[in-house]
């Protein structure tokens, strides 16, 4: 790890201006995919501002009769919050569904959103990447990719984007809420947060310079019975190969989003007016384009298998 | 043919007879190891917290991470480094009153934190009733993931008490019950290679029976 200096926040406004005009700058919270990315030399950060101390860590509703989750709110308690858990059960068991019981105590909701992907070529140094090293190439392409992304991708990366969380965040239409570097806030629709890569793979977020992520709101709850199923190598801590997150109404309608395939949490609006007709047509409308690599076609066909799964599981429980 | 029954070395022997042989090496034969600050100089922070009921207060590089400041700097040497990369759980640690994985936390993000290590559960004469179960349930092999297993399971049982749900949990809106499946879930972050997980288990049902 490459030596840094240190300070603690004293206003998210503060924070957000110190790490504009700082070069090198990040904020640190919960630390655990940051620090891991500093002890292997893939984030370097010169300065750390530290927003632990910052009253950023309620869950208070919205006028709107939602939720405002703070910032700093730990996964643990976002996922055993009683409201969550009533109205917005989907997001509860995407939390519950990663990482450990350690991680979730220490991660926070904003650190959460802002994970990067655990592409292996990412983390191995001596391969070019060009999210971590832009310009130096793609060693995933033709690399092994069993675990990468099978649509979103670009020629210049297929990473995916990690959370659980992020995924049910976008089923539920979360907002993203900000301080920028000149004190303004803004709110930024969790659909177009996470970025596709393109030609810069290293940009992942609408952030801009500075920008803090101050907390997320979720709109009033919309009912339907909710529905996380991860897929993944092994029971329990592990990534997800492919994800459901599902929000069903009795009519069949409904919002889902996938993870483990793409570089954002993966959801097609236009073609959820296809999901009464089944898993099948609706996975066809949902990953039309999708372009896998030998190793990670059986993604395609997972999230088929899953989304009905899914859809079954929630006709059963919806009846 | 070398007869390796007579070397009667202890396994630490070997071990610091590798570390020394490694150093003459490095002394003799090896240029010096690349920096690996990026030319950058180490910067110290002073923390205070409160370990195992200590109030402690220190002067660190701030690269130190919690585990490093309890074993290198309070020599409590309880928490054991495994993985370094929160895989593991070796380095589980309640800080406070929740569990975390001490190696991916900065030392000076814990300014004022309450501490507590498996040197602050018991001692070798008083034994915290886990700890006590883990012998009695022959909870380990090596015993270099204890420490963790006993630390995380600690929390676990104060989790269930707290209503924290889990992935297993059938009913988000019931409130959260001991089970084995749910220990099992709940355990998962922390990891045993020699896999005395069956005992583990035993050991943490026994005392959240008695908890009951």
């Amino acid at each position: 790890m490459k030596p840094f200096s240190y300070e603690r926040a004293s206003s998210p406004a503060a924070a957000a201006a110190a790490a504009a005009k700082i070069d090198g700058a990040k904020f640190i919270a919960g630390g655990t995919n940051l620090l891991d990315l500093m002890k292997i030399g893939v984030e370097e950060p010169m300065h750390l501002i530290d927003v632990n101390g910052l009253a950023l860590d309620t869950i208070e509703p919205t006028s709107e009769g939602g939720l405002r989750i703070g910032a700093l709110v730990r996964n643990t308690d976002l996922a055993a919050d009683q409201r969550v858990r009533r109205d917005y059960g989907l997001l509860s068991r995407a939390l519950l569904a990663g990482a450990s019981g350690q991680l979730r105590n220490k991660a926070t909701t904003a650190g959460n959103l802002l994970q990067r992907t655990r592409c292996p070529y990412f983390y191995d140094t001596n391969q070019p990447c060009n999210k971590r090293l832009p310009g130096s190439g793609c060693a995933a392409i033709g690399g092994s990719s069993r675990s990468l992304a099978v649509i979103g991708g670009s020629a210049s990366c297929i990473a995916v984007q990690p959370s659980d969380m992020a995924v049910a965040m976008r089923a539920l239409d979360a907002m993203v809420e900000t301080v920028r570097a000149d004190g303004q806030t803004r709110r930024i629709p969790i659909a177009d947060f996470h970025r596709l890569p393109g030609a810069r793979p290293h940009v992942e977020t609408a952030l801009e310079r500075g920008e803090l992520i101050t907390g997320v709101t979720l709109p009033k709850p919309i009912g339907g019975v909710h529905i996380y199923h991860k897929v993944r190598d092994r029971a329990s801590y592990a990534f997800a190969l492919v994800s459901v997150a599902a929000i069903v109404q009795k009519d069949g309608s409904g919002h889902v989003a996938l993870g483990g395939v793409a570089p954002k949490p993966w959801r097609v609006e236009a073609a959820e007016q296809y999901l009464p007709q089944g898993a099948k047509t609706f996975t066809e409308h949902l990953l039309a384009g999708a372009t896998p690599t030998e190793e990670n076609a059986f993604k395609v066909v997972l999230a088929e298998r899953t989304l009905h799964a899914v859809l079954s599981e929630a006709k059963g429980d919806a009846s | 043919m070398t007869n390796f029954s007579d070397w009667k070395f202890t396994r630490r022997e070997v071990l610091k007879l590798g570390a020394a042989s490694a150093g003459v090496l490095a002394a003799t034969s090896l240029p010096a190891a690349p920096a690996t600050d990026g030319g950058r100089k180490p910067i110290n922070a002073t923390v205070a917290m409160d370990v195992n009921g200590t109030t402690q207060s220190f002067v660190l590089d701030t690269r130190t991470t919690l585990l490093d400041a309890l074993r290198e700097h309070m020599h409590l040497t309880g928490t054991k480094k495994g993985c370094d990369h929160g895989q593991c759980g070796a380095c589980t640690v309640i800080v406070d009153g929740r569990r975390i994985n001490s190696c991916l936390t900065l030392a000076v993000m814990h300014q004022g934190a309450k501490v507590t290590t498996i040197e602050g559960l018991g001692t070798p004469t008083n034994l915290h009733p886990m700890q006590a179960s883990f012998v009695k349930h022959d909870g380990y092999q090596c015993g270099y993931c204890t420490p963790g297993q006993i630390c995380s399971a600690v929390a676990v049982l104060g989790e269930i008490r707290d209503d924290i749900p889990s992935h297993v949990t059938a009913d988000l809106t019931t409130t959260a019950q001991f089970s084995t499946a749910e220990l099992r879930e709940r355990m998962s972050g922390n990891i045993c290679r020699c896999g005395a997980y069956s005992n583990i288990v035993e050991a943490i049902t026994e005392v959240a029976g008695s908890h009951s």
